[in-house]
């Protein structure tokens, strides 16, 4: 059956899809979409299929448009589709969002006994199933389980037993007591009986199951989990979309392992909380998004000539300014790779999937002990907000390795004493690299600044001294560049004459794209890149191409400008600055206008269309983040 | 360890480059002693230093010490003590650190009332940038950027202190050395925020709050019969009084509960496994 669904609707729009579900949920904020949504990706998961979701979301707590989207499968998948396939409509406008995306084969849930929905009428071929949500809630014990009942019709047209929604209902309600676990899952039932009992249709959708166990996080839980995994135990921070999960997930958390979390009264505070619990030794971070950052940046230098480690995690958003706060976009390169006043040495690294979140966490924190240095840890608002599963051999805890750079004990502290007792915490080594001390080390006892210094930390206006000590610094990125392996995560062919660059999240979205190419004879090479600074060196990779191009959701092309300064050649550039992330889809198609255009730069910037078509949606949302 | 301790072990080598007869000198020799009176050793004790004259005083002692940008000494501190309860943690720096740029923290400092102590070195003027008005200088102060003065009330530190939940409120003056350092070690062993706000003379740009009249209008809270200063009201009296300025401990909570007594900070947090936590496979599980 689902296979005759699928041709028709792969037969609409031209080209082979994988074996997916698009299912959403959609209505007014408040009307706990997320929680509706969160319970049937969980379900999917238990069912052993992959997940991956998205959301769409106002800032505003009531009121507005907002749908949590899952699109699955039983292979694992990396990216959204502009297809759905089962909505569950609370309100019109959940559907006038999502036309687009709609087909003659879609199912649309609603409940035509509710007011607002009563003059409803699906567009074109698809079917609108009404289901008087609400009324067998109420009948389950009580009006607020009509979310759930959709969710058991949603099963029911999906040919998913109801009994997967039973452990996330447990998970979700247990707390508040067995009998409301009850009456949830006689709401679901209810939902699912309700379609065989009073529905005549049938649906083409009959989704698989396997064996598989996996777990679903997001960007922003994966970053914390990372973080505790290294060995964080300080965090301090200031609430901010879409960053505020990390602060979230570790509060609660990371206390069991001795730690703590603090919210700061401003990002100012923040970040220089976590400085000084840097200083006292602990493996310390803040996260924040745009608007954060600029405040921290007042402590970049700091940081960078105390030579302290810190990680500092930027969530970006859409800038400027408050911009769109629940809007994807990567237009923070700029400030990230330069941000500060003065010359500021320091290692950027970025995610590009939910699990780099993770390994990347993990490995910024090594990087800013071993070279004493602010790792900015930097992912996107499409990573933070995505939940996705995957096999939990992923975040294989046994694997994780720390490592704490030059830390001084004992006996060694006395080779960096100088004659007169005194530890030299900024000691111009051959490296760069100077030894240090945690506070409470006996001999240790040092102190340092932002003014700069000599090896003692003491303010000096020395002009040798001054040039040793920018030396020395500037030497720890060079040691860091011979030192580790700067490279980029490679996908597709090899020998394409087609060269994909990307950072942060776009990369699913490619691959994704890049397989529906290959379906076409089209063949690519995705060179996806974590380490922005110091970076992989492309000169080879960028000379071998004939065709290079660099994709990012940005207007200007940040990432695409610093490809271009460090091989000396042009690209061309995909960019995106809607504040939607890319879909494989859409990707496709500009990856091809792109390879047939004339060359230069901007040349395939983000379609008017697109963009028109969000601004009419982001009018009407009163933005209080 | 604390008898072997003398307070010059708190000196670094380092030469004060402050105006002979700057107030800052009393300030840190009190603060050296209360620190060494109070048992405590370099190795263990953690200097946070704002920026201006008073900043330079993270140089002039020998402790760890970090010397931060304008305005942020506080949070700094927190985040030291918060990671290693068992340093003995000061923060010092200007009027101009503590009550303008970076007022926000003083107030948020004050209520979450970590164990560590504030010695603000008021001079009531900017003293590093040559002699502009600060957050504490006169109504009619005559400076560069007010030569008809701030027409401006001044902030009164100790109110603010007070309004923000304070468990300890000092006030000291740097040429009266013996109570200066009293205060400050009370302030030290103080379970919480200990306070102290040091008047400090500058005696380059300020001559109006000047040695003589601080000696001449300041009235010792030690000297006054009965003054208890567990009294929230007879501290709010002092505080508010326009005619007399005071010096002494003028408010401590006797029932103070320190932040990290509130939220279980015992240990160091620099110690961890050379590999991910115990337990933190449960977190992965935690996704199932
Ligand atoms: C962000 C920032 N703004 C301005 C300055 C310049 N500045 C240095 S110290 C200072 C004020 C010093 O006054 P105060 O804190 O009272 O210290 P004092 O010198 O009087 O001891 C200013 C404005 C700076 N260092 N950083
Ligand atoms: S300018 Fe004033 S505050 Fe600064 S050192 Fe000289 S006397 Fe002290
Ligand atoms: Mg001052």
């Amino acid at each position: 059956m689902i296979q005759k669904a699928f041709a028709r609707a792969l037969g609409s729009l031209g080209y082979d899809m994988p074996e997916d579900l698009n299912w959403a949920v959609g209505g007014e904020a408040g009307d706990g979409i997320d929680s509706t949504g969160k319970i049937f990706a969980q379900a999917l998961s238990r069912a052993g299929r992959h997940v991956f979701t998205s959301k769409d979301f106002a800032s505003r707590i009531r009121g507005g448009y907002t749908a949590y989207k899952i699109r699955s499968s039983t292979e694992r998948i990396e990216s959204v589709v502009d297809r759905l396939d089962v909505l569950i409509a609370l309100t019109e406008r959940t559907v006038e969002e999502n036309t687009d995306e709609l087909h003659d084969d879609s199912v649309i849930i609603y409940d035509g006994e509710r007011t607002m929905m009563e003059d409803f009428e699906a567009p074109g071929e698809m079917t609108a199933l009404s289901v008087p949500l609400q009324r067998l809630a109420e009948d389950a014990g009580g009006a607020i389980m009509q979310n759930v009942v959709a969710l058991g019709t949603a099963c029911a047209v999906c040919g998913f037993d109801v009994s997967y929604l039973d452990e996330s209902l447990e998970k979700r309600f247990g707390g508040k007591g067995s009998s409301i676990v009850a009456n949830n899952k006689q709401a679901a039932r209810a939902g699912r009986d309700f379609v065989a009992e009073e529905v005549e249709a049938t649906f083409p959708y009959d989704i698989d199951t396997t064996d598989s166990d996996y777990v679903l996080l997001n960007g922003d839980e994966a970053i914390g989990m990372g973080a505790i995994a290294a060995g964080c135990r300080f965090y301090a921070g200031y609430p901010i979309t879409p960053a505020t999960n990390v602060m979230e997930y570790l509060k609660s958390r990371v206390e069991g392992f001795g730690g703590h979390v603090v919210q700061a009264e401003d990002e100012l505070s923040a970040i220089n909380m976590a400085l000084g619990a840097a200083r006292a030794g602990a493996r310390s971070m803040t996260a924040t998004s745009g608007p954060g950052i600029d405040l921290m940046a007042e402590t970049f230098g700091l940081i960078a000539t105390t030579e302290t480690p810190l990680v500092i995690c930027d969530v970006m958003r859409s800038g400027p300014s408050t911009g769109m706060p629940t809007k994807q976009e990567q237009g923070d390169l700029d400030m990230l790779l330069h941000g500060g006043h003065g010359e500021i040495p320091r290692i950027v690294v970025g995610a590009t999937t939910i699990a780099e979140c993770f390994h990347r966490t993990i490995e910024a924190f090594n990087l800013a002990e071993k070279y004493q240095t602010p790792v900015y840890l930097v992912a996107d608002l499409a990573l933070s907000v995505t939940e996705q599963t995957y096999p939990p051999e992923e975040f294989d805890m046994g694997a994780v390795e720390i490592d704490r750079g030059n830390l001084l004990q004992g006996e060694d502290i006395e080779e960096w004493t100088n004659e007169s007792d005194q530890f030299t915490p900024h000691a111009a080594t051959e490296d760069g690299i100077s030894p240090r001390t945690i506070p409470g080390t006996a001999g240790g006892a040092h102190m340092t600044t932002g003014l700069e210094h000599d090896e003692l930390g003491r303010r000096t206006e020395d002009t040798d001294i001054r040039v040793e000590q920018v030396d020395k610094r500037q030497r720890k990125v060079e040691t860091a560049i011979e030192r580790e392996e700067w490279t980029a995560r490679e996908f597709g062919d090899g020998d394409a004459d087609v060269l994909v660059l990307s950072w942060g999240s776009n990369e699913g979205a490619i691959r994704e794209a890049m397989d529906r190419l290959e379906a076409e004879g089209t063949s690519i090479r995705l060179l996806s890149v974590p380490y922005l600074s110091p970076r992989p060196d492309l000169t080879a990779a960028i000379e071998e191409a004939e065709e290079v191009i660099v994709v990012e959701c940005n207007a200007t092309g940040q990432f695409a400008d610093v490809i271009e300064h460090d091989v000396l050649a042009r690209v061309k550039r995909i960019n995106k600055y809607n504040g939607v992330r890319f879909d494989a889809d859409g990707l496709a198609t500009r990856i091809t206008e792109a390879i047939g255009s004339d060359g230069g730069s901007g040349d395939s910037s983000d379609g008017s269309d697109e963009r028109n078509e969000a601004s009419d949606a982001e009018t009407e949302q009163e933005i209080t983040t | 360890m604390s008898s072997e301790v003398r307070f010059t072990d708190f000196k670094s080598d380092a030469q004060p480059t402050w105006c002979p007869g700057c107030g800052d000198f009393g300030t840190m020799n009190g603060m050296m002693k209360a620190l060494a009176n109070s048992g405590n050793h370099p190795d263990d004790t953690f200097i946070v230093a704002g920026i201006g004259c008073s900043g330079k005083i993270g140089t002039y002692m020998h402790s760890y010490a970090l010397h931060g940008v304008h305005g942020r000494a506080l949070p700094l501190g927190i985040g030291v003590k918060a990671a290693n309860p068992d340093l003995e943690v000061m923060v010092a720096g200007g009027d101009g650190d503590g009550y303008s740029i970076g007022a926000g923290h003083f107030v948020h400092a004050v209520r979450r009332n970590l164990d560590m102590t504030y010695v603000v070195m008021d001079n009531r003027i900017y003293g590093l940038t040559k002699g502009q008005f600060s957050p504490t200088s006169r109504e009619d102060f005559e400076t560069a950027t007010s030569p008809e003065g701030p027409q401006q009330s001044p902030v009164n530190p100790l109110a603010l202190a007070l309004a923000s939940g304070a468990t300890f409120i000092g006030q000291t003056f740097s040429s009266d050395a013996q109570r200066h350092t009293e205060v400050v070690k009370q302030a030290i062993e103080h379970d919480g925020f200990g306070f102290v706000n040091v008047y400090s003379p500058c005696v380059t740009f300020n001559d109006v709050d000047t040695y003589d009249y601080f000696r001449e209008s300041l009235v010792d809270l030690g000297e006054e019969e009965g003054y208890d200063r567990t009294d929230d009201e007879a501290a709010i009296e002092r505080i508010m009084d326009a005619e007399k300025e005071h010096q002494g401990v003028i408010y401590q909570d006797p029932d103070s509960v320190s932040y990290g007594d509130e939220h279980g900070l015992e240990n160091s947090m620099a110690d961890i496994p050379e590999g991910a936590p115990e337990g933190a496979t449960d977190l992965v599980r935690e996704f199932y």
